[in-house]
């Protein structure tokens, strides 16, 4: 079985987070960079289910030089090896852009499996594993909260508001995982240290066969137009509750037309 | 004008206010269509969707959209896509209105924004990203327009559209088929909102305490007609189910009232609840962050002031 697990270095969001004033991007210099949250789940069911069924879990990165530290996190954790495409055509990239360069990689490693945390905690677009079920043409097994395989066939719980909705295909297919899934390992000293002899391959465009017309800002679908800062919010009326305060809100919420 | 496509959210056959807002939304911008997609439609359901706006409304009502996970509803809007040529396609910004959106940008080459919080003239949408700490214009550049509208982005306004009917058939690729929806499973959650769309939230946090103290919080919700949401240290705790989890990585909410009672307002609670219309915030310790975002808060014991305020409600009803 052969599972790759996609993974992102995302601005950790306790760290004040920027876009850049020049090119209107994420600013991945202003905040320090750690693995994107619901991606550690997506790590731990890959391993989960290679430890169930044998096979082989890769990672892959799409990110500037410094993705390694989240690479490395994920090969901590226990993954066997990484593919990272890194490449400067690939700034800016909107999340279609971002969907085909994956694709491409994708197609370069082989998959039976790939997992994927359904969003990342810097564009929390939830676009990102769809697109790819597209792009490949490999059934959409997503918002998962449990994971089934059973030799070609594989079962999911879909996430719903009402509930969930149990979803069945046969592999290959793309999984997104929700929080809660499961817990998470924590890397091992001897996970950190095996980590560093673990192989990575870098991936430039032209080695994923990813024409540059359809990747990074100039080839983007979408763009920012403006930002700034959102205004603080109006100071509040804040009160001491002195036996009243129960009371004192229920006036402000008839004063507001809630009740 | 221009046709703006509008994929119908419905439950069992009963359209969301979600679509309504959207349907309102499209009419600022051009000529509203409706797109059925699914079983359960009826003339209940046309008449609800010409009264707030659509002038047509597309049906493809057989079973087999429902039956697959996404892709078919994704088919279906291409086809319209390339039929009509509607200046934009709007969905609404859930999870699955979002990856419905993103097969859809894929399929058709356009650009696809998410999580809009206004939408204006030129399909300039308004986004509030990083937590709510940064207010973003941006713009689909290439193909059809497609934003995902959060819910309780606009006010739903009933004016009547022509609601002409189209009967729609989509023949679905065999790719379309292939994850199948082999079970649904509800699960109770009484009469309550859904959290995403409920017009007021009421949530508890740490301060709670523990999980059966949470009836306090469910009791205040039940008495305004809210939706419960809990912070990630009150779902972390087990006190509360994960999916009602508000924040960062859980729900975003943007309803016209937010109450939270117990929460200190760290950047994960607030990256769900910062467009909030009005915030109210019960919590003893005055230096917590959520104060700065509450446009009225109680320093004070939540188990004094939610039973009072609970209290106070039902008599003034």
């Amino acid at each position: 079985m052969n599972i790759v697990v996609c993974v992102k270095q995302v601005p950790d969001t306790a760290t004040e987070r920027k876009l850049r004033s020049d090119d209107k991007t994420l600013d991945r210099d202003a905040a320090d960079g750690v693995i994107n949250e619901l991606c550690e789940y997506a790590v731990e069911e890959a391993l989960r289910v290679k430890e169930a069924h044998g096979g082989e879990v890769t990672v892959l990165t799409m990110g500037p030089s410094k993705a390694t530290e989240t690479i490395r996190k994920a090969l901590a954790m226990g993954a066997d090896k990484a593919v990272h495409l890194v490449d400067d055509a690939l700034h800016g990239s909107d999340a279609l852009a971002t969907s085909y360069a994956m694709a491409q990689a994708l197609k370069k490693i082989g998959f039976d499996l790939v997992i994927l945390g359904s969003e990342s905690t810097d564009a929390r677009t939830g676009l990102l594993a769809a697109m790819l079920a597209e792009r490949l043409g490999a059934p959409q097994l997503t918002l998962a909260n449990k994971v089934e395989l059973s030799g070609q066939s594989i079962t999911i719980q879909r996430l719903t508001d009402y509930g969930y909705d149990k979803v069945e295909s046969t592999l290959p297919a793309v999984v997104s995982v929700v929080e809660k899934i499961n817990e998470p390992r924590y890397p091992s000293f001897k996970g950190i240290m095996a980590a560093k002899k673990k192989q990575v391959q870098t991936l430039g465009i032209a080695d994923a066969e990813i024409d540059a017309a359809q990747v990074g800002l100039a080839g983007a679908w979408s763009e920012v137009v403006d930002f700034a800062a959102a205004p603080p919010r109006a100071a509040g009326t804040i009160v001491k509750d002195e036996g009243d305060g129960g009371s004192r809100a229920a006036e402000y919420l008839a004063s507001k037309k809630f009740i | 004008m221009a046709e703006i496509l509008v994929l119908v959210e419905q439950v069992d056959g009963e359209v969301k206010k979600v679509t309504l807002e959207l349907l309102t939304l499209a009419r600022s911008l051009g000529s509203p269509s409706a797109v059925w997609a699914g079983p359960g439609y009826s003339a209940d359901a046309k008449a609800r969707l010409a009264e707030y706006g659509a002038d047509k409304v597309y049906v493809a009502d057989s079973a087999e959209i429902a039956d697959y996970v996404v892709a078919p509803k994704a088919e279906l809007l291409a086809q319209l896509v390339g039929s009509a040529a509607p200046g934009a396609v709007l969905v609404a910004a859930t999870a699955e209105g979002k990856e419905i959106a993103g097969r859809l940008a894929v399929k058709t080459g356009s650009g696809v924004i998410t999580d809009a919080v206004g939408l204006g003239e030129g399909f300039v949408a308004d986004q509030s990203i990083f937590g709510g700490g940064v207010n973003v214009h941006s713009r689909v550049t290439r193909g059809t327009p497609i934003v995902a509208v959060r819910p309780n982005s606009t006010a739903p306004v009933a004016t009547a559209g022509a609601g002409a009917e189209e009967q729609v058939t989509v023949a679905l690729s065999d790719s379309a088929r292939a994850a199948k929806i082999v079970e649904r499973v509800k699960q109770e959650k009484g009469a309550r909102p859904e959290l995403a769309e409920a017009a007021i939230v009421v949530s508890g946090g740490r301060g709670v305490g523990s999980a059966e103290n949470f009836a306090l919080i469910e009791k205040l919700a039940d008495t305004l007609g809210a939706a419960v949401g809990a912070s990630r240290a009150a779902t972390d705790a087990g006190w509360y189910p994960h999916q009602f989890q508000v924040g960062q990585t859980g729900k975003t909410v943007s309803p016209q009232l937010y109450i939270a009672a117990g929460i200190s307002g760290a950047i994960q609670h607030r990256a769900g609840m910062q467009t909030a219309k009005t915030i109210v915030a019960i919590n003893k310790d005055s230096e917590a962050p959520i104060f700065e975002l509450a446009d009225y808060g109680i320093v004070g014991d939540l188990f004094k002031v939610v039973p009072q305020l609970t209290e106070e409600i039902e008599k003034r009803k």
